[in-house]
C-alpha cells in the first residue's frame, strides 16, 4: 500500500464514520420519539448501515 | 436492551485488573535485555529458514513483524492441508492432510501429505507436482519453477478440484445443517412442539420468516424463497462461527465463497423477476424518454452492483475481523515485554472476539435480509395508480 492509498483509506473511514454516526444518531432520535417502533427502526438502521459499510469496504478493497 | 449489573461489574473489575499490568510495560533494563534476545533468536531462525527454503525461494521472515504478517496472510488463504500449529525450529507441522484431486490428463487423486507443505515434489503416475504459495504447479522431477518478469510462475497449473480446508469446512457445515434440520423436521411428526435441539432452531426459523421474509417479499410469495433464505442464513452463520474457533478456518473470508453465495442471490433474483421489474430496468415508467435512455444502463449496472456489494461486505467484514484478532494476539510476540503485553493483548482479543460473535450473526442476518430485499423488489406487484407508487420501493 502506497502512502496515497493510505490517505484514501483514511478518507473512506472518515466518511463511513460520519455516515454511521448520522444513521445511529437519527435512529436514536427516532426511537426516543417513538419507542414502540424501535424494532422497525433498528432493522432499517441496520440495513442502511450495511449498505454504507458495503460501499466503504468496496472502496477500501478496490483501493488496496 | 437491559444488561444486568453483575456482568458489567465483573468486566470492569477484569479491566481494572488488566490496567495495572501497564505499570510493567517497558521497564528499561528488562526491555533491552529481552529485545536483544529476541533479535538473536530471530537471526537464528532466519538462518534455519534460509537453509531449509534455499530451493523454494520462500521470502524468509526477517523479524517477528514480517513473520506475523506472513502468518496472517497465510491464514487468510485456503490451503491443501489442515495445520493446527507448527514447530518452526524442527520444521514440523501438526495437523492432517486432505485429498488432492487434479484434472491433468485424467483424474489424479493423492494425499496432500505427499506435497510436504510445499517442501517436496509429489510424484503421481509419472507427473511431478509442487505446491507454491498455496497453488499446485506441474514441474519436472527436480521441482524447478520458472518465473516471468513479474515473478509469476509460468509452470502449467492443472485444474484443481481438491478437498481443501475451505471445502472440507463447507462439507462439514452442510452435514451439520442436514443433521440439525432433519432432526427438527422429524420431531414435528411427534407433535407440534419440537424436542431437543430443535427448540433452539424453531425461534430462529420463525424469526427469519416473520422479520425477514414476509416483510420484504410479501405474504403471498415468501414461501418459495424460504428454503434459500434459511439455508444461506444458517450456512453463513455457522461458517462465521467456525471461523471464530481456533481451528484456523476462514471460509466466509474467502472471496470465491462469497462470490458464489452472491451469485445464487443474483440468479434467483433475475429468474424470479416479473414484468414490472424488467420494465423498471429497461423502460422506466413515469419519466421523459431521454431520461429513460439514460436510466437504462444505470439500472442494468444496478442489478450487478447489488450482489457485488453483498459479496464484498461479507468478505471484507470477516477478513477484517480475522486480521484484527490475529494482530492483537501477535502483539504478544511483537512487543518487548511478554509479561506486560500478554494481559493487554488477551483482554483486547476477548473484547474483539465478543464483538466478532455479534458480527458473525449480523453478517448472516444482513446477507439474508438484503437477499430477501432484492428478491422482494423483483417479485412485488406494482400498482400503477399515478403518484405515490415510488414509495413502495422504499426499504421496509
Amino acid at each position: 500500500m502506497g502512502s496515497l492509498n493510505l490517505i484514501g483509506a483514511g478518507l473512506v473511514v472518515i466518511g463511513a464514520g460520519l455516515g454511521l454516526g448520522k444513521i445511529g444518531g437519527s435512529a436514536m432520535d427516532a426511537i426516543a420519539r417513538q419507542p414502540e417502533a424501535a424494532g422497525k427502526i433498528q432493522t432499517a438502521m441496520i440495513i442502511i448501515a450495511a449498505l454504507l459499510e458495503g460501499l466503504a469496504f468496496a472502496a477500501l478493497i478496490l483501493g488496496k | 436492551m437491559v444488561i444486568s449489573k453483575k456482568p458489567v461489574r465483573i468486566i470492569l473489575a477484569t479491566f481494572a485488573g488488566l490496567l495495572s499490568s501497564i505499570a510493567f510495560a517497558n521497564p528499561v533494563v528488562d526491555t533491552t535485555h529481552v529485545a536483544t534476545a529476541v533479535t538473536h533468536e530471530a537471526h537464528a531462525t532466519t538462518e534455519v529458514a534460509h537453509n531449509e527454503a534455499s530451493h523454494g525461494d520462500e521470502h524468509a521472515a526477517q523479524d517477528p513483524k514480517d513473520k506475523v504478517t506472513a502468518y496472517i496472510e497465510h491464514h487468510l488463504q485456503d490451503s491443501h492441508d489442515f495445520v493446527f500449529f507448527s514447530d518452526e525450529k524442527e520444521g514440523k507441522h501438526y495437523g492432517f492432510p486432505l485429498p488432492v484431486i487434479l484434472l491433468d490428463n485424467g483424474l489424479k487423486v493423492f494425499s496432500s501429505s505427499k506435497l510436504h507443505h510445499g517442501e517436496a515434489v509429489a510424484e503421481v503416475d509419472g507427473n511431478y507436482y509442487k505446491l507454491y504459495h498455496g497453488k499446485i504447479y506441474k514441474t519436472d522431477a527436480a521441482g524447478t519453477i520458472s518465473y516471468d518478469e513479474h515473478h509469476h510462475p509460468t509452470n502449467v497449473k492443472p485444474l484443481d478440484f481438491s478437498i481443501t480446508k475451505n471445502v472440507m469446512s463447507m462439507l462439514f457445515t452442510s452435514i451439520v445443517l442436514f443433521l440439525m434440520f432433519t432432526g427438527l423436521a422429524r420431531s414435528y411428526k411427534k407433535g407440534a412442539i419440537p424436542t431437543g435441539f430443535g427448540r433452539v432452531l424453531e425461534p430462529l426459523i420463525i424469526f427469519i420468516r416473520d422479520e425477514i421474509a414476509i416483510p420484504n417479499i410479501g405474504e403471498k410469495k415468501y414461501r418459495k424463497y424460504m428454503g434459500y433464505l434459511l439455508t444461506v442464513f444458517f450456512f453463513i452463520w455457522l461458517l462465521n462461527l467456525l471461523g471464530m474457533t481456533p481451528l484456523g478456518i476462514n471460509v466466509t473470508g474467502n472471496i470465491a465463497v462469497t462470490v458464489c453465495l452472491a451469485l445464487f442471490t443474483y440468479f434467483i433474483t433475475q429468474f424470479s423477476a416479473n414484468k414490472d421489474y424488467w420494465g423498471h430496468i429497461f423502460w422506466m415508467p413515469g419519466v421523459p424518454v431521454p431520461m429513460k435512455i439514460i436510466l437504462m444502463p444505470i439500472e442494468i449496472l444496478g442489478t450487478l452492483t447489488k450482489p457485488f456489494a453483498l459479496l464484498i461486505r461479507l468478505f471484507a467484514n470477516i477478513t477484517a475481523g480475522h486480521v484484527v484478532i490475529m494482530s492483537l494476539i501477535a502483539m504478544i510476540f511483537v512487543g518487548k515485554n511478554i509479561y506486560a503485553d500478554m494481559p493487554i493483548s488477551l483482554g483486547l482479543t476477548l473484547f474483539i472476539s465478543v464483538i466478532e460473535i455479534l458480527v458473525a450473526f449480523l453478517q448472516a442476518f444482513i446477507f439474508t435480509m438484503l437477499s430477501s430485499l432484492f428478491i422482494g423488489m423483483a417479485v412485488q406487484d406494482h400498482h400503477h395508480d399515478g403518484h405515490g407508487h415510488e414509495e413502495e420501493n422504499v426499504i421496509i
